[in-house]
């Protein structure tokens, strides 16, 4: 019985392994030309994602900070940056950005006698870095991860044991001082789950740039499957190439965690 | 007041279509995610397997590259079932995928993958005893899941649902991506036409805050509803 079973199962992997070499021997879509274009689809994605995370982390410190502020004048307009940001979709946020550099016109202010011409984008030295896609998709991406990161920060920072802030106070430190040396470094620590989470959705949310001609790894397997019309090749090879860049991104915060987070990890 | 220029009556069909696309979808990725958290709570193996195959694969992939698969290889999958079905059993169906099934179903799907942590983590965190004692009234495995432990898990299940429903609203946007024509669709189209971005897409983006808007306050009657019972508000009621 059992080596009937042997049998049958040897079958499946011969059969198996047939119809992969039927499927590798007639493959003419992973050539050199196209695995490079993936390849500067990846590049592509790597850098606008790595950028516009590195922005938005650096813009979301002291936005947190005044989003936590007593006064309501501080913290106003950073809740309604954030929750407008949040509430909207990405792709709303890219389209204004993009058609609204491309399409905005100048136009003159009257003022009496003079006027005062305001131009348009493509009358400006701004042009040079707007007209490519890259820069227009990247301020998007900024403004949005800085929106949900400034959130994650704010909670992390309202969350502050008491105790470390009383002691912080005991030992006269101002107020500036207790957020540099106490607040922050414990705040960040404990964003960090979640921050993961937002480098992941960043990631996701990079795919959507090929809607503005940017060519990214989805605008790379758009190509090639307009180019041979063959849409599982096409998306399921992208597909798996954002698998390993997501477990990536998981197995360094899950290191990360695991040194960083160690004194909160409980005992035994 | 701002000109439409005659794009407003199909600025609100646009809108119409999302909130259909959002509402099914979300529909389909309850179901989908009570059958992946099932599976996942299971006995058997491969059931196990299966749904971690599955939410492991949504969760890692983009949600734009999973809709462009499933739309564009979705029809050609389709015709090689249908085909193989004619030339083996003689049998002759066919089946047309329209863009707003095939978005419904995409996002459904995607969400499902979601969906399925959510109420796993619910589902573990319902009392034994309540389901015991359930058992012990006689009651048959779907009387249980009826009577106490779905309106038990809802409590615990709410706060991550609210939170799946919003992202899911803003992914319906990437339906007009593969030429569904929502709201978005409509605005981008307008915006290109007449170069007036800003007078399409803050409308639109306005229309997203107002439903977001609504659903929060829709969420918290729910979850006035399946707390009944626990905290804030049986010590209010009391």
């Amino acid at each position: 019985m059992e080596q009937l079973n042997d049998a049958g199962s040897s079958g499946v992997i011969t059969q198996l392994g047939q119809m992969l070499e039927d499927a590798l021997s007639d493959n003419y879509i992973f050539t050199a030309t196209t695995l490079w274009h993936y390849w500067e689809g990846l590049v592509t994605t790597v850098q606008l994602v790595c950028l516009a995370l590195l922005i938005g982390l650096i813009l979301a410190v002291p936005l947190a900070i005044m989003r936590g502020s007593r006064r309501r004048w501080v913290k106003m307009p950073v809740y309604l940056y954030t929750y407008v940001f949040r509430g909207t979709p990405l792709l709303i946020q890219l389209y204004l950005i993009y058609y609204g550099v491309v399409f905005f016109d100048g136009f003159d202010i009257s003022l009496g006698v003079t006027s005062v011409h305001v131009p348009s984008i493509q009358e400006t030295w701004l042009w040079d870095y707007f007209r490519d896609p890259f820069v227009p998709a990247l301020l998007a991406f900024v403004l949005n991860t800085a929106a949900y990161t400034t959130e994650i920060f704010h909670g992390a920072i309202q969350s502050t044991p008491k105790g470390e802030m009383e002691a912080a106070r005991a030992y006269g430190m101002s107020r500036g001082k207790m957020m540099r040396r106490i607040i922050l470094p414990s705040a960040f620590r404990r964003a960090l789950p979640a921050y993961g989470n937002e480098v992941i959705f960043m990631l996701h949310a990079s795919a959507i740039c090929s809607v503005v001609t940017l060519l990214d790894l989805t605008g790379a397997a758009r190509d090639i499957y307009a180019r041979f019309y063959a849409p599982f090749e096409a998306f399921l090879f992208v597909a798996a190439i954002y698998l390993c860049l997501t477990f990536t991104i998981i197995a360094i915060f899950r290191q990360l965690e695991k040194r960083l987070l160690a004194h909160l990890k409980p005992l035994s | 007041m701002i000109d439409l220029q005659g794009y407003g009556p199909s600025l609100l069909e646009g809108a119409w279509v999302t909130v259909q696309l959002a509402v099914l979808a979300q529909l389909l990725a309850i179901a989908l995610g009570l059958l992946t958290a099932t599976a996942k709570m299971s006995r058997s193996t491969p059931l196990r397997w299966l749904a971690t195959l599955y939410t492991t694969i949504i969760r890692g992939v983009p949600d734009i590259v999973l809709m462009l698969l499933l739309f564009f290889g979705g029809q050609i999958g389709i015709n090689m079932v249908t085909d193989w079905l004619y030339d083996s059993y003689d049998i002759d169906v066919f089946v047309n995928v329209d863009e707003f099934t095939a978005g419904v179903v995409t996002i459904g799907f995607i969400f499902g993958a979601y969906m399925g942590e959510t109420f796993r983590g619910a589902f573990m965190a319902v009392d034994a005893g309540q389901i015991e004692a359930g058992r012990a009234y006689g009651m048959n495995d779907w009387k249980v899941f009826k009577r106490i432990r779905f309106p038990l898990m809802m409590r615990h299940a709410l706060p991550g649902l609210g939170n799946n429903w919003m992202v899911l609203l803003k992914t319906t946007a990437l339906v007009s991506v593969i030429g569904l024509v929502d709201m978005v669709r409509v605005a981008s189209e307008a915006a290109k036409a007449t170069h007036e971005p800003f007078t399409f897409l803050l409308p639109v983006a306005a229309g997203y805050l107002l439903i977001a808007t609504v659903s929060e306050w829709g969420l918290a009657r729910l979850k006035k509803r399946y707390n009944a019972g626990f905290g804030e508000a049986s010590a209010w009621n009391n």
